[in-house]
This record gives C-alpha cells, sequence and structure tokens, in this order.
C-alpha cells in the first residue's frame, strides 16, 4: 500500500496546456500515473499526448472518473482552481503552484477542511508513491519502490533525502512535498497520520524548516502515537531572525519558529533529529534496523 | 514588503482611519514648512522614518514646541545613523521624517493584526500596554494580550469589535470609536492584502478619539501583484543593494555575515547547504536559491553576487539536478567561472541526470574546482579549502 497515490488514482491535470503542465504531464505520463484528463478552460475538446482536455474539471471527472487533480495554473488563479476542484467532487487536490495570496488560501483552507477534501500544498513537489504513480515535479529515476515515508516542506532537500535512502536501497512508500507556505493544505501531522495508519510504511523521514509551530504539532503527535521510527531534519539552523529565506512561510518571526526549538521538541517526542541534512539515509538505516530486531525477538 | 510609516498612514487615511495630521519631509525646511503651514498649532512631533521599530528609544523621535525646534531637530535626526533593536548594530541612515501634530494623549493601548499560522486564519490581537516591545509583553505577561479569531467566511464581526473594546476597559464615546476603529482597520489589512498591521501605540485622547500614533505595515509579497499603488511604497535605500541587484535577476537572495558564499537550487536545500556550512567550521555568507533553471547566465549572476561580499573566501554550489540535467548545469558553471574569473576556491556539488558526466567536465576544465561525490564529501571539502586559504 502507500498514501495518497496508488493504482486507482485517475489524474486530471488544471492547466494541461500551460508550458509547466505540458511539460510535467508528459513526464507523470512516462512514469506510469494514471493520467486521464487535462483542464484548460477555452480549450475543451482538444487533445495533449492523447489525453482529452476539458474546459471544466467537472466534465473531467464526469467523463473520465477523475478522482484526483493535480494544479500547475498561475498563482492569481490557483485559489480558483482549488475551489473547482472541491467542487467538482475531487478529494484529493495537489497544488504545486507558487505564489498564491495568503488571503486567498485562508478562504480556501476553510473550504478543503468543511468538504474533506485533502489538499497537498500549494508551493510544493507534489506527491509520489514509487512504482505506482508520480503526481508533481519531482525526478522519478531518484525513487525506489519501499518502505519508508518522506514528508517533507521543501523540494530539492526532499530529493536529496530520498537519493540518500535509495542509495543505501532503502525504498519509499510514498514521499509528500508539503509545501513551503505558510497556509498549506495538508501540515506533517495529517502526513503523518497516514504513514503511522499505513501497514505498508516502517519508517518516517520528516524535513521541516524554520517559521511556524507546524513541526512542534507533529511532534507532540509522535511522542503520542507513532511507535515506527521517524527520522527528522530541520533546515534553516543559520538562518537570521526576520529574513525570510525563499520560501514563504520560512521566516523567524517574534523569536517564533526557530530551527532550535523544532528540533528540541522533535527529539523530546524520540524523533532522531540529525544537524547534517547528509546524515538523513544512514541514520534511517540504522533506526530500521533496531526496529526490524525488535519486531523479530517479539 | 515593508513601507515607512508615513505611508502607511496615508493607506489608513484613505479608509477613513483616524491619525494625525502630518506629512512627510525630506530636509530641515521642508519640515519646517510642513509644521507652519500645513499643520499649524503649537506642538509637532518630528519622526525620523526607517523600516525598524524601537525608534524613539534610538532618539529619532522628538517632541518640538517651537518652529525652531522642528528645524532643530529635523536637522540632528536627518542624516544620523539611527541603532534600534530591529536594526541591529549597524543601523540605519535616516532619510525621510514625518511631522505630525501633537496629540493629547489618555492611555496608550495596542493592536496588530496578522496571520495565525497555527489555525489559517487572521488574528486581531490588541493588549493595554500600548508603546511597549509587544514581543516582550506576549512573553512576561501573555494573558494581557486580547486575541480575536477571524472566521473568512463570516467576516471580523461587530461584537468581536465589542469584545477586544470592552476588554481593553473602554466605555463610553471612546468604546464606540474604537469599535469604529476596530472594523475599519480590519477592513484596510484585508483589501491591501497586509501581512502584518501593527498601530503601537494606538491612543486615547482626553477628549475621547482613537487614534493611530504609529502605523507599521508588511504586505504579502505573493499579493503585491493586484496593488500597484502599494508597490509605488518600496523605498529600495532600505534595503540591502546586492538584494535588489539579485532581484533584477530573478535570483533570491539573502545577505548574511559569513565567508562561505552558496548557491543552490531550491530554497530547503539552500537552508540546509547554509547549515552544512557551519557544520564544515565556516559561516554562510548568504542564502541564494537559483530557482528550477541552473543555467550559465543564472550561474554567472550568482558569482557576481557573491563575489561583490568582499568576507568571502570559498563558495559551495550544490545543485540536485532532478528534471535539469548536470551537464547543463556543469557547463554552465564553467563558462561562468571563466567569464567572471574566480579567484577563490569553488566547491561543486552536482547530483542527479548526468551527475557523473558533470563531474569529469568539472575537472577537465582546468578551473579551480572542488569536485564533491555527496553532501558528506561537499562539507569535508569546504573545511578543506578553508584551512588552507
Amino acid at each position: 500500500m502507500s498514501i495518497l497515490v496508488d493504482k486507482k488514482t485517475r489524474l486530471v491535470v488544471q492547466g494541461i496546456t500551460g508550458s509547466e503542465g505540458s511539460f510535467h504531464t508528459k513526464q507523470m505520463i512516462e512514469y506510469g500515473t494514471k493520467v486521464v484528463a487535462g483542464v484548460t478552460p477555452g480549450k475543451g475538446g482538444t487533445e495533449f499526448e492523447g489525453v482529452p482536455v476539458y474546459n471544466t474539471v467537472k466534465e473531467a471527472v464526469l467523463h473520465q472518473k477523475a478522482n484526483t487533480s493535480v494544479i500547475f495554473v498561475p498563482a492569481g488563479f490557483a485559489a480558483d482552481a482549488v475551489l473547482e476542484a472541491v467542487d467538482a467532487g475531487i478529494k484529493v487536490v495537489i497544488c504545486i503552484t507558487e505564489g498564491i495570496p495568503a488571503n486567498d488560501m485562508i478562504a480556501v483552507y476553510q473550504k478543503v477542511k468543511s468538504e474533506d477534501v485533502v489538499l497537498i500544498g500549494p508551493n510544493c513537489p507534489g506527491v509520489i508513491s514509487p512504482g505506482k504513480g508520480k503526481i508533481g515535479i519531482m525526478p522519478g529515476f531518484i525513487h525506489k519502490a519501499g518502505r519508508v515515508g518522506v514528508v517533507s516542506r521543501s523540494g530539492t532537500l526532499t530529493y536529496e533525502a530520498v537519493k540518500q535512502l535509495s542509495d543505501l536501497k532503502i525504498g519509499q512508500s510514498t514521499c509528500v512535498g508539503i509545501g513551503g507556505d505558510p497556509i498549506i493544505g495538508s501540515r506533517f501531522i495529517d502526513i503523518i497520520k497516514l504513514f503511522n495508519e499505513d501497514p505498508d510504511t516502517d519508517g518516517i523521514v520528516m524535513i521541516g524548516e524554520i517559521g511556524g509551530s507546524a513541526e512542534e504539532e507533529a511532534a507532540e503527535f509522535i511522542k503520542k502515537y507513532v511507535k515506527k521510527p521517524v527520522v527528522g531534519f530541520i533546515a534553516g539552523q543559520t538562518a537570521p531572525p526576520g529574513r525570510r529565506m525563499g520560501h514563504a512561510g520560512a521566516i523567524i518571526s517574534g523569536g517564533k519558529g526557530t530551527a532550535s526549538e523544532k528540533m528540541a521538541a522533535m527529539k523530546k517526542a524520540g524523533i532522531k533529529v540529525v544537524s547534517s541534512p547528509a546524515e538523513i539515509g544512514s541514520t534511517m538505516q540504522k533506526a530500521l534496523e533496531t526496529y526490524y530486531s525488535k519486531l523479530a525477538t517479539k | 514588503m515593508k513601507i515607512h510609516e508615513y505611508q502607511g498612514k496615508e493607506i489608513l487615511r484613505k479608509f477613513n482611519v483616524p491619525v494625525p495630521k502630518g506629512n512627510v519631509a525630506f530636509t530641515p525646511e521642508e519640515a519646517v514648512r510642513v509644521a507652519k503651514e500645513e499643520l499649524g498649532g503649537e506642538l509637532w512631533v518630528v519622526k525620523a522614518q526607517i523600516h525598524a521599530g524601537g525608534r524613539g528609544k534610538g532618539g529619532g523621535v522628538k517632541v518640538a514646541k517651537s518652529l525652531h525646534e522642528v528645524y532643530e531637530y529635523a536637522k540632528t535626526i536627518l542624516g544620523m545613523n539611527l541603532v534600534t533593536h530591529q536594526t541591529g548594530p549597524e543601523g540605519k541612515i535616516v532619510k525621510r521624517l514625518l511631522i505630525e501634530q501633537g496629540v493629547n494623549i489618555d492611555r496608550e493601548l495596542y493592536i496588530g493584526i496578522t496571520l495565525d499560522r497555527g489555525v489559517s486564519r487572521n488574528v486581531i490581537m490588541a493588549s493595554t500596554e500600548g508603546g511597549m516591545e509587544i514581543e516582550k509583553v506576549a512573553e512576561e505577561t501573555p494573558e494581557k494580550i486580547i486575541k480575536e479569531w477571524i472566521d473568512p467566511s463570516t467576516g471580523f464581526g461587530a461584537y468581536q469589535a465589542r469584545n477586544i473594546a470592552f476588554a481593553l476597559g473602554l466605555s463610553g464615546a471612546q468604546h464606540k470609536n474604537a469599535v469604529s476603529f476596530l472594523l475599519k482597520l480590519y477592513d484596510v489589512y484585508v483589501k491591501t492584502d497586509a501581512s502584518l498591521v501593527e498601530i503601537n501605540p494606538l491612543v486615547i485622547t482626553k477628549e475621547g478619539e482613537v487614534i493611530a500614533l504609529d502605523a507599521k505595515f508588511n504586505f504579502d509579497d505573493n499579493a503585491l501583484y493586484r496593488h500597484s499603488d502599494i508597490m509605488t511604497y518600496r523605498d529600495f535605500d532600505e534595503e540591502d543593494p546586492l538584494e535588489v541587484e539579485a532581484s533584477r535577476y530573478s535570483l533570491n537572495y539573502v545577505k548574511l555575515d559569513g565567508n562561505v558564499g552558496c548557491m543552490v537550487n531550491g530554497a530547503g536545500l539552500a537552508m540546509g547547504t547554509m547549515d552544512i556550512i557551519k557544520l564544515a567550521g565556516g559561516e554562510p555568507a548568504n542564502f541564494l536559491d537559483v530557482g528550477g533553471g541552473a543555467n550559465k547566465d543564472t550561474v554567472s549572476n550568482g558569482f557576481k553576487i557573491i563575489l561583490s561580499d568582499p568576507k568571502v573566501r570559498a563558495i559551495l554550489i550544490n545543485i540536485f539536478g532532478g528534471i535539469v540535467r548536470c551537464d547543463r548545469v556543469a557547463e554552465g558553471v564553467i563558462l561562468a567561472a571563466k567569464e567572471i574569473d574566480v579567484k577563490i576556491p569553488i566547491v561543486v556539488r552536482l547530483e542527479g541526470t548526468n551527475a557523473k558526466e558533470a563531474g569529469i567536465m568539472l575537472k577537465e576544465s582546468g578551473l579551480n574546482f572542488e569536485v564533491a561525490k555527496s553532501l558528506k564529501d561537499a562539507a569535508e571539502k569546504v573545511t578543506k579549502v578553508l584551512s588552507i586559504n
């Protein structure tokens, strides 16, 4: 098994004919993702790479039974695109778009929560369940099917962690980029709950960064409920307060959201926190060995 | 984006939020003209305009009792290097003043509006401890901060504004004026796509008026595209010139104080690379995210920006080529390094598609590259070049 994306996923790409959307649609199809429809308002009735294009998400759901959406539309229209997907009955929406105004996201967040929709992102690389499907912009080839779940606020730093795992022959069940914005549809705690319940995930890698308190919130949950080994890293240990480090959400404000606070909370929860991102893979390897040997003696 | 206090007050005026009469001045003569012709009266406040709080304590705010004093204070404050708890020890040069009429203060309160990330909603915070550093109040006496969260589907309710006004101990005309002030202020916050509005102090006058004596605004950079009027408020003098330069090349750069420059694709990996530099015994000189298309142009612009900081003794390039091919990136790095003629050691770590070919190209280029095989190796190579130089 895996979380969010599997063989039953039927994907609609919102913004399929745009430059980002078209490039990554090809990549997703190549990886084996079931892309059943695309949406570009005004281009309904055409085709892209053999995928039928519709004017609305509703039509994509009606004609192609799409059950998952990925959004590549520009920032000014992306919040509306999420709402359209929710309204069409899609239950998993993955928003790649970066730069959506926070005020727009407040309303979107409220909507997805009230409709019980899982929103991943915005400003994220997407979700991949190696060997089953990839929804987003991550390079598929660095991944390897297996039993470790990865959840992260960053893109390339996640690829780094995944590469380390794959090089050590540790495969991944699902890798989820939750996004670098201050308002995101799913936080660490939401994804960690899913990994905790997934019988095919044995360990969790959690990659956070400065800003907010989502890591602390997840640490509380892990302390109480998670028995699987968790390895954590927080990016931005050297970042100064009051300065935004690229991601809209990566800022220490009012003395809150520092890496040291987060690392302390995570350590307290029993998470194996590494101070160097180069040690994520090897630390998980050791943690899994201990975990499996304990299981064997039981 | 941040703006000056006088600009914030211009915005407040547009939304009919009460502020003292005042105007900006760039010279002592202008300051006197504003005081005499635009404001009148017998009491004025001369306020330094920089993008940082704590100006009063640093000597940047003075009360003048005559036009002569307005001139003298303006002369002293303009051009001074103002150091506050928010500017850092290097301070900021004052280039603009706000000349304002004096206000008959009865009480000083605090109002702030911002996004509460924990609940993904806006929150209005109020406190009777106006004029103080709110971070201190939050830490030492958190019970003195009143909070109301805004439901996005219903907006800021009048009952919530009343809750705040009652909790602040206001009654009669003061209460009524405070409720109206709060409702209008929230309207400004939403309509301008602000990420922070802080009125500290909010003053209650002896006459019962409720006036914003200070105005601090931050705006959501992601929403600026729909506020061309606010974009004209940007003051480049308040920003680091290198960061302004970098933004022209669409590079995401933040200047720091260290000795090892870095160039990375992706914000998270860039922060992680800074951490690696620290662990390797160096100090990161910058944050630099070159984004998805690391090519010759972005890399050579990155080199230029990093090298204009004289403290930089080594550079670490860390690119994870997922969809971009590493051999293309290597080609860009080699061309850029030749063009710029970089004299300090460069540690390059390229990972992903065609990383091996890229490594060979870098080694055979005849340039001063230390090619690293992994992130761990990159950290060790940084330590090595720092110990040699």
